[in-house]
């Protein structure tokens, strides 16, 4: 089984660290992942967008030819990272910056990912971590207990709880749906 | 020991001379006050390393019995650098002329006084690119005539110590191959430094320099360094307006110009930051 | 006991520098090397080693070649205008025979090119950079683990043959993070020793070699052992010699301790060529490409196998000239208008078609693409 992964979105929004994160879980659950990103200038600010690809087989080619999952964290990113897309993507939106998306896709799957991170975590900076709770719970791609480990190793000490909260927030946007 | 013969048959390769320099030359004078200042401070061969770039003056480093090395141009500095990185126990000797110090290594000039890595650099300042046949450098004073400057050169010349000590070197000093107790003494303070010593030695180039200047014969510019060279001792007696007079008039101050000791020295700053590494913080 | 890590092919090097017993670093930072500088910095101290960062490129290496000379095992990194930069000391470390490593991790050139972008445009800058006739070794890692292993193969490659080892990366492989299992201490990993001189130190020629032998012995500064470096060509002594005889004797030592060795040195890896027809060559960032196109052939039935050279320079003259008598034809995979190929035409000598896919275009080329130029090749 092989999965593709493509977080998008604004430079600062934490997708580079949610798509290490996201391969350093499935490595946990005994898998092999390959991690890339978009380096320089639009990593600072600009559209930004990091790739993962999780799979039981060896992987050769490290980038995403057409994600299975696209997460879109801007109308910019929704608007750019769409065109290599098909029918078996699944597109999933932060409501509060995402209106349309354009281009060839199957599913889309419209979610309060900031707005969810200031309400249950009291800042938006977590929204990347209720964005892979998301993402992990549409896609079962690694387990939860991996996600969470993995969540923790990465994040500073002193946010462990709300970073805990902000993944189990994102599972239940998804679940409760 | 101080007969010159002695010092050559104790710090000289054998078979290595005669060396390559012109009659008149004061690469000679200026190694000879090397070898001298070492065996003033009883500093033992196998810790002396010798590190030198390219040009005339560079070729110091192959004729001394000690760990040598006659590198790229105006590249002494950072190979100098990682040999003292590499073993801080050694007495690290950078010899340079002035174009291989002064432009093609101008950079790393001042990133090594900036340091304060405990080098000693003497500059053999002779005015010219000898080796090629008398091209101008930095250090070139302006109006002199060079080959590539045929209708005198309109470029001033640095100001070097003043560069340096503005960069951060910790010990700043000047000589010239005249006054040859002075040079030894200052290059032997200099090695004894702790920190980036640079030794600035006036030197006569009769070939390159001297007869397209019309200096007249090596006696000659000899003499123009006796004349020139001020002890600073005697700078500093003069009064601002005597001080301006003397600068018109080409002459400068010798001796050790400026000294700090209270600056840390790079290899040992490097020691505590391994400990602190090592600790954690 | 191992760990089992997410690392980056910059990082995976800076561990295998550790591992290696790199004790000093110097060097510039750019992208998209600058992790190994900044990796560096925090673990060197950690094992008493140094890290440097220099005014520029050019006194990046030449530490890195002071440290050597001073007995440690040393390396920087770069990227495309820094190795250009580097091209002078490197000729010094040849000629001089200082072991160092030198990681370049590729981007898009010439000049400032595209920093952020792969490609393998240094393939003959690694070969011939520095001016004058030199021999050094070039090995090009294609995974995260790799990384790890041809550091400290460079390391160990560097002390063996005295010259410099350019660990040739780009900015797929040093970017890309993968799983990558390193044990917890390092401790049991060989360490390179450099040859030391047997005799007194009145005795020692820095540049004589024992017999059967066409690496000289070397001595740290420091040691004892007092001798003498120099960019001029030298006699066995170390000091310069001017004769035509000292040239042309100095020149065939250097390339025949490369070239004498190559067995040692070369290293090729076959992946389903076993029944192969038809092969693909391409190495470092290039070659995850192959892999994959490789086995979608064989998915349509395709008898294609892959060739990856992990050593570039010395050239895998024996291996590419066998290949010729294997195959009905080869294409070459590389990210660059074309220069590697440029060998493989030149051993394999128009027995079979050889064939170039060139990617140039700030992207490495899909399996896909890949695949597409397979089967016009094969046509």
């Amino acid at each position: 089984m092989r999965q593709s992964f493509r977080f998008s979105g604004t430079g600062g929004q934490g997708l580079i660290t949610a798509g290490i994160i996201l391969a350093e879980a499935a490595l946990l659950d005994d898998k092999l992942a390959v991690q890339s990103q978009s380096y320089g200038p639009e990593a600072r600010g600009g559209s930004s967008k990091a790739e993962a690809i999780i799979s039981d087989e060896p992987i050769y080619f490290s980038r995403v030819i057409c994600p299975n999952t696209l997460l879109v964290m801007s109308q910019e990113a929704a608007n750019k990272y769409t065109a290599d897309c098909d029918e078996n993507t699944t597109v999933i939106t932060d409501t509060l910056f995402v209106s349309e998306v354009p281009g060839t896709y199957g599913k889309r799957v419209d979610l309060p990912i900031t707005h969810t991170a200031n309400t249950v975590c009291g800042k938006t900076l977590f929204a990347n971590i209720v964005a892979l709770g998301a993402v992990v719970a549409l896609t079962k791609c690694v387990s939860k207990e991996a996600i969470t480990k993995a969540v923790l190793n990465r994040v500073p000490k002193g946010t462990e709880e709300a970073n805990t909260k902000a993944l189990e927030a994102g599972m239940a946007l998804v679940e409760g749906k | 020991m101080s007969v010159m013969e002695d010092l050559i048959a104790k710090y000289f390769r054998p078979g290595r001379l005669p060396h390559i320099w012109c009659p008149g030359c004061g690469n000679g004078v200026i190694t000879g006050a090397i070898v001298k200042a070492i065996d003033k401070q009883g500093l033992a061969k196998d810790d002396v390393a010798v590190i030198s770039g390219i040009g005339c003056s560079s070729r110091a480093s192959g004729y001394l019995d000690f760990n040598t090395a006659n590198t790229l141009h105006g590249r002494a500095l950072p190979i100098a650098t990682g040999v003292k990185m590499g073993n801080p126990k050694l007495n690290v000797i950078v010899c340079s002329g002035d174009g291989d110090c002064t432009a093609i290594g101008g950079n790393h000039l001042i990133h090594a006084a900036r340091r304060n890595i405990d080098l000693t650099l003497v500059v053999y300042n002779n005015s010219i690119y000898g080796m090629t046949g008398g091209q101008y450098s930095p250090m070139t004073p302006k109006g002199s005539k060079a080959t590539t400057a045929p209708y005198s050169t309109i470029e001033p010349s640095f100001n070097l110590l003043a560069l340096a000590q503005a960069a951060g070197a910790t010990y700043v000093a000047r000589a010239t191959t005249y006054h040859v107790p002075q040079m030894v003494d200052v290059i032997a303070k200099g090695i004894a430094h702790k920190g980036f010593s640079i030794i600035e030695v006036v030197s006569a180039c009769p070939i390159s320099f001297g007869r397209q200047n019309k200096m007249g014969g090596p006696a000659q510019m000899m003499a123009w360094q006796r004349d020139h060279g001020v002890l600073k001792a005697v700078w500093d007696r003069m009064d601002e307006a005597k001080k301006a007079e003397a600068i018109a008039a080409g002459k400068f101050p010798i001796g050790v110009l400026y000294e700090n000791n209270d600056v840390q020295e790079y290899t040992a700053a490097y020691d505590e930051l391994i400990k602190r590494a090592q600790e954690g913080k | 006991m191992s760990r089992i890590l997410l690392l980056q092919g910059n990082q995976a090097v800076v561990e295998g520098a550790i591992a290696a017993g790199v004790k000093f670093y110097g060097g510039y930072p750019i992208t998209p090397s600058t992790e190994i500088a900044e990796q560096l910095a925090l673990r060197l101290p950690q094992v008493g080693g140094k890290f440097m960062q220099t005014e520029d490129e050019i006194a990046g290496l030449g530490t890195v070649i002071g440290a050597s000379m001073a007995g440690q095992k040393a390396m920087t990194a770069t990227s495309g205008p820094g190795f250009s930069l580097k091209q002078e000391m490197l000729g010094l470390a040849c000629v001089a025979e200082i072991p160092c490593v030198i990681v370049n991790v590729q981007r898009v050139g010439p000049a400032t090119g595209q920093p952020t972008s792969p490609a393998q445009g240094e393939v003959m800058q690694a070969r011939w950079g520095t001016h004058g006739d030199h021999w050094l070794i070039t090995i090009s890692p294609s995974s995260v683990p790799e990384c790890f292993e041809l550091t400290l193969r460079a390391v160990a490659l560097a002390e063996k043959y005295r010259c410099p080892v350019i660990l040739l990366m780009d900015e797929v492989i040093g970017h890309m993070r993968e799983k990558i299992e390193l044990p917890d201490n390092y401790d049991e990993i060989p360490q390179a020793e450099r040859k030391q001189p047997a005799c007194a130190p009145e005795d020692y020629l820095a540049y004589g070699c024992e017999e059967g032998s066409k690496v000289p012995a070397m001595a740290a500064f420091g040691s004892g052992y007092r001798w003498h470096v120099t960019g001029l060509i030298h006699d066995e002594t170390g000091f310069p010699k001017g004769t035509g005889a000292a040239t042309k004797s100095a020149q065939n030592r250097l390339r025949s301790k490369i070239e004498d060795n190559v067995e040692d040195i070369v290293q090729v890896e076959n992946y389903k060529m076993e029944d192969a027809e038809f092969a693909v060559v391409a190495f470092g960032g290039a070659a995850r490409t192959a892999y994959e196109a490789v086995d979608m052939a064989r998915a349509e039935g395709l008898k294609v196998g892959f060739v990856r050279p992990i050593t570039i320079w010395p050239f895998a003259e024996k291996q590419m000239q066998e290949l010729a008598g294997k195959v009905k034809g080869i294409l070459v995979h590389e990210l660059n208008c074309g220069q590697y190929v440029l060998e493989v035409e030149r051993a394999v000598a128009g027995k079979i078609p050889v064939s170039l896919y060139a990617k140039y275009d700030n992207e490495s080329a899909t399996p896909a693409q890949l695949l597409a130029e397979i089967k016009k090749a094969m046509a």
